[in-house]
């Protein structure tokens, strides 16, 4: 693995004086899919949202450490949180789309980062649709609220709003866990997919999963990175005992 | 879909003392809620039975037209003036005047607030906040119309042209008197909303302000005119302390400074000086029974935008 634009160096998170993510230095390559597994409460998900700073909402939250993003330290008070959102992507468990059209949606984003013409818009809307695998199934309605979609498109349509801006990096908090069996296999095709132009970190509780679709694995264990690795790897021949024991079901 | 028919299903249950003893407590508890619930609809309907039997004495024992009672802007019930006159049209006004001015004063405070407790400061905006409305909410009406007469009259006195009473002075009162109503309603909804909704927005690059404007606030709408309605209502109905500082002269106002009445302190005012069974006395409970049906109007307005809410 080489160092690439994008990773975390010696990165804790606190929550007033609980530290749920512990000294965690990890690389993402560009074009592939990381895969952060390990059990409930073990800062994955806090470790993931500290990447595109959600945690900066909740107010005890602090920052130890780096993370780098195209040779930019994110934390720095020089950076634009609002820039720095745009080339990150977020898609969270539930189906979270705004109260508003499909196409109202998707172009949410855009219209923020200065796109007005409506020529532009459309075009937007329909490319994100389309990476989605979304636009031939709404493609007659997209006046329609987003709200009468199934989860299933809920879902692809948040990821399809997420890629509208343009993002380098998505990061994916178990995305496909509230779905159903068809859905969520649409959901990982999809990803298998995406990893073509961008950077994926997906945050799953389910093993199978992260073993079809992600290039790397991170295990996460009470808030300490125990072992990453290929994915491959990570799945037949783990270094740590407790990798061992949590992906093959025995512990978690 | 095949419908597997197993036959009548065959249950043979064991009555134990236990099931019997469960079975003695279900239905005593079954048959406590239904009396709970038969007594209320049963007090509901007698008196909506008994103010409409007086309220629509009126118009069909007593013979005073319905068209006159409404759109007539003379209150002369006991013929001062010559023939006795029903005309509640000015205190029909009095009270939408007061009440949708008070919502339009109340309701961009009221929006404001919540937000500053579950959005911008949710940590100690909630804490401090929280008390100082329920506070406001249970000071007695009485003491909002005492603060009214001796505060709020002097001072539209001085500022504006009039003696300072008026529906100006009624709306500011009642304002504050639904502030209460209208937060309490717009910052559960605003919390009840699903964080994602926010931090989808927040990820995609929009600033905070963007986010309360765009996406929360369009959300919650519906909660919030909701809000709105039940605070209107609540001013519609309030009699005391509209009472003591609106003046009760039975005209249409010239000017929001000038003495007005509103169905509600009309009824309190006169309400000890009528006889029983005369034209005036059933004159005030067919006010009371449009004030009654306009709340039926209000609960109905409520009821479709939660409907709308929900799809």
């Amino acid at each position: 693995m080489q160092t690439t634009s994008f990773r975390t160096e010696h990165l804790s998170v606190f929550y007033g004086q609980y530290e749920a993510v512990k000294n965690i230095s990890l690389n993402f390559p560009e074009q592939s899919v990381t895969a952060l597994i390990g059990p409930s409460g073990c800062g994955k998900s806090t470790f993931l949202r500290s990447l595109n700073r959600m945690n900066d909402e909740i107010s005890q939250a602090k920052i130890k450490g780096r993370i780098w993003i195209e040779g930019e330290d994110i934390n720095d008070p020089s950076t634009d949180v609002i820039q720095l959102r745009q080339k990150i992507g977020m898609v969270w468990q539930k189906p979270n789309p705004f109260y508003k059209s499909i196409y109202e949606n998707i172009a949410f984003g855009p219209k923020y980062h200065g796109v007005k013409q409506k020529k532009q818009l459309d075009e937007i809307v329909e490319s994100s649709l389309r990476k989605a695998a979304l636009w031939d199934e709404v493609k007659d309605r997209l006046k329609q609220s987003a709200l009468s979609l199934s989860g299933g498109q809920q879902q692809r349509l948040c990821i399809a709003r997420a890629l509208s801006v343009k993002p380098r990096i998505l990061l994916l908090d178990e995305p496909a866990s509230a779905l159903d069996p068809v859905s969520s296999s649409k959901v990982e095709e999809l990803i298998v997919e995406l990893k073509k132009e961008l950077s994926i970190v997906i945050v799953t509780h389910n093993m199978q999963q992260a073993a079809r679709i992600s290039d790397y694995t991170a295990y996460f264990y009470l808030g300490t990175l125990m072992e990453h690795n290929e994915t491959e790897i990570i799945f037949t021949n783990p270094e740590n005992a407790m990798t061992q024991e949590y992906i093959s079901g025995r512990f978690g | 879909m095949k419908v597997i028919d197993e036959g009548p299903v065959q249950v043979q249950p064991a009555r134990s003392a236990r099931w019997k003893k469960h079975h003695a407590e279900d239905l005593a508890g079954r048959s406590y809620t239904f009396i709970c619930v038969a007594l209320l609809i049963v007090i509901i309907i007698s008196i909506i039975y008994f103010v409409a039997s007086k309220g629509l004495a009126t118009f069909f024992r007593d013979g005073v037209s319905l068209g006159d009672f409404l759109f007539g802007t003379t209150w002369d019930p006991e013929g001062n003036q010559g023939e006795p006159q029903y005309g509640v049209l000015p205190f029909i006004f009095g009270s939408f005047a007061t009440s949708l001015l008070a919502a339009l004063i109340a309701s961009p405070l009221s929006i404001c607030a919540s937000l500053f407790m579950t959005e911008i400061v949710p940590g100690w905006g909630k804490k401090l906040l929280q008390p100082v409305i329920e506070l406001l909410a249970g000071i007695p009406s009485v003491v909002y119309g005492f603060i009214g007469l001796t505060v709020v009259v002097p001072f539209m006195r001085n500022v504006f042209p009039g003696q300072g009473i008026g529906i100006a002075a009624g709306a500011l009162v009642l304002s504050v008197m639904i502030l209460p109503t209208i937060t309490s309603v717009a910052s559960d909804a605003l919390s009840s909303l699903p964080r994602g909704l926010k931090e989808s927005s927040f990820a995609l690059g929009a600033t905070r302000w963007q986010t309360i404007s765009r996406v929360i606030l369009p959300t919650v709408l519906p909660s919030i005119l909701t809000g709105v309605v039940l605070g209107m209502a609540r001013a519609f109905g309030e009699a005391l302390a509209v009472q003591m500082v609106i003046g009760n002269a039975p005209h249409i106002p010239r000017s929001l400074f000038e003495s007005a009445s509103t169905l509600t302190s009309v009824i309190t005012l006169d309400m000890g000086n009528t006889v029983s069974g005369s034209v005036h006395s059933n004159a005030l409970w067919s006010m009371a029974l449009a004030l009654m049906f306009m709340t039926f109007i209000f609960v109905l307005i409520v009821r479709l935008l939660e409907r709308r809410h929900r799809i």
